[in-house]
Formats: C-alpha cells, structure tokens, sequence
C-alpha cells in the first residue's frame, strides 16, 4: 500500500500479480478510450421494439413497420456532431456536461471529448510506465499519484458499471454465492479501492 | 434549419453574464468514488481547506449532488472539464 515519500511523493511495494494485474485492468480502459468505432454514438435497439406491438400486426405488417423505422433512422439528419457514448462504461468516464440540456452537452462534447480521452489515456499510460515489470518498489512524484489515482478510478469506475456496484459493496459481495463466477471480480474490485485509498491518503497527508 | 437566434431579443446580448444568474458546477453522487478521493479532489482542484471539501463531499454524498463552485459559464465548464477527468460525475448549469 501506498505511503507518503518526501517532497511530496508516494511509494508502495508491488508484487509482480499485483503489477500484472493492474496492467491487464487498464488495457480495456485503454482501449475503449481509444476505439474509433465508438465516438459517441447511436445506441442500436431499434429492433427490440418489433415484438412488443400488441396491436395484432401480421408478419407482413410487422415488416413494413421494420422498415418504415430503418427508413425514419436512415433518414434522419446525420447524428449530431457528439452523442454520449452507447456503451455504459465510456458514457460514465465521458460523462455529459449539462444534465437536462442534450443540445448544450452536445455542444460542450463536441469540443472537449477528444481532449478528455486523450487525457485519461495519459494517466493510464503514466500508470503503466511506472508498473514495475516484475514488481517491486513503485516511487510516483505528487503529479504521477495523480495521474494514477485517476487511472485507477477510471477502472474502478468500469468494474462499478460492468458490475453494477451500488453503495452497499460489501453487502453485495457477501450475498453472493462463494461459487458465484463473479466473486473474483468484486474481490478484485475491493483491492482497487484499497490501494486507491493508500494512494489517496498517502497524499493528502 | 435554424432559425436567429434568441439572443437578440434579449436587452443585454451577453447572456452568459447575466450578474443575478451565476453560473455552478454541480457534483452528482456515484457509488464507486471514494470519500476521501473526492475530498482529496475538492481540495486540490478548487484549493478549498479540507473541511470545505468534506462537508461538500458529505453533501453529495447525503444528499445526491452538491453545488461545488459557481461563477461565470467559462469557469464552470471548466471545472466540469477537470472533474470529468478524475473520473467525477459533474455537470454544469444557470443558477435558478
């Protein structure tokens, strides 16, 4: 865990699962930010909501209305510039500006998206830097604890939405079955808020 | 499609200044950020002392979002820019 170093640093020892382990968290972080097939976007479940007319269509007219809404989602005007990402985790770590104004939010992320990912694509990068290859002892400058307290927060923010974490962690993890495949997540989910809080304490201090 | 904007219409044009509305930036309640971490954050991103940001990290965390800073529109997308990059959930808006 993370203690304080002089001149305003951290350090904390590291084994090499630990190292590995916190490589292989931020990868998906990594490449969500950097997937271009996922700019913000339009969510695609328009097909869901064929079954659910209850107005007795028949098949033939369940297809026209298929199509009638591929033609009204065709047709419609090219996407605004920036929508808030279709995927769950990217739409939490890019999160929109303006709570009920979609067209100022729009706006905002139209011209502070790009930056906001490549800026957690470097904290993500500084954290894999200073990852020790075989562990050992990690020393971060006030400025790479930073960068590292918000890399891991962008994990810890993918496993709260991958596993639906609410306030109530604990509770969670122990109301699972201890042969639930998810178990290991929530454990390593609890591990990250541990080393966070070290690093978080460690430079308040 | 669009047509003039609204704005003329008003007696000031500088909408984004209007003294009597300010501008804030509100911190909304996420059960994944640590306590301490976005304490930590209140401190070192607005250089409020430490129980400033403690009761405004207990506001949220009570009450489901918090005011954390107001001035002009500028400053609090800002703000907003910063805090999304800790990973906070925030979002700007006029003051009512």
């Amino acid at each position: 865990m993370f203690r304080p170093t002089r001149g305003g640093g951290v350090s904390c020892w590291m084994s090499a699962n630990e190292a590995q382990l916190l490589r292989t968290l931020v990868g998906p972080v990594m490449e969500l930010l950097s997937d271009p097939s996922k700019p913000g976007g339009v969510a695609s479940d328009a097909t869901s909501a064929t079954g659910a007319t209850g107005g007795g269509a028949t098949g033939d007219e369940a297809a026209v209305f298929e199509e009638l809404e591929r033609m009204f989602e065709d047709s419609a005007p090219d996407a605004p510039e920036k929508e808030k990402p279709a995927d769950p985790v990217l739409a939490r770590l890019l999160p929109d500006a303006y709570h009920d104004d979609p067209e100022a939010a729009g706006e905002f992320r139209k011209y502070t998206e790009s930056s906001l990912r490549e800026a957690k694509k470097y904290f993500a990068q500084v954290m894999l830097d200073t990852l020790p290859e075989k562990g050992g002892r990690i020393r971060l400058t006030g400025d790479q604890a930073r960068d590292w307290m918000r890399a891991m927060n962008d994990v810890r923010l993918m496993f709260g939405v991958r596993l639906d974490i609410s306030e109530d962690f604990e509770g969670q993890l122990a109301s699972l079955d201890p042969s639930d495949p998810a178990v290991p997540a929530f454990e390593v989910y609890g591990w990250l808020g541990a080393v966070q809080e070290s690093l978080v304490q460690a430079l308040a201090r | 499609m669009s047509v003039a904007p609204a704005e003329v219409d008003l007696p000031r044009s500088e909408d984004k200044s209007v003294p009597d509305k300010p501008w804030v930036t509100i911190v909304w309640n996420d059960p994944v950020n640590l306590m301490s971490y976005v304490t930590y954050v209140f401190e070192h991103v607005f250089g409020y002392p430490r129980s400033k940001a403690e009761k405004l990290m207990l506001d949220v965390h009570h009450k489901g979002k918090a005011v954390v800073a107001s001035g002009t529109r500028e400053a609090m997308e800002r703000n907003v820019e910063i805090l999304h990059g800790y990973g906070l959930w925030a979002t700007v808006r006029q003051d009512k």
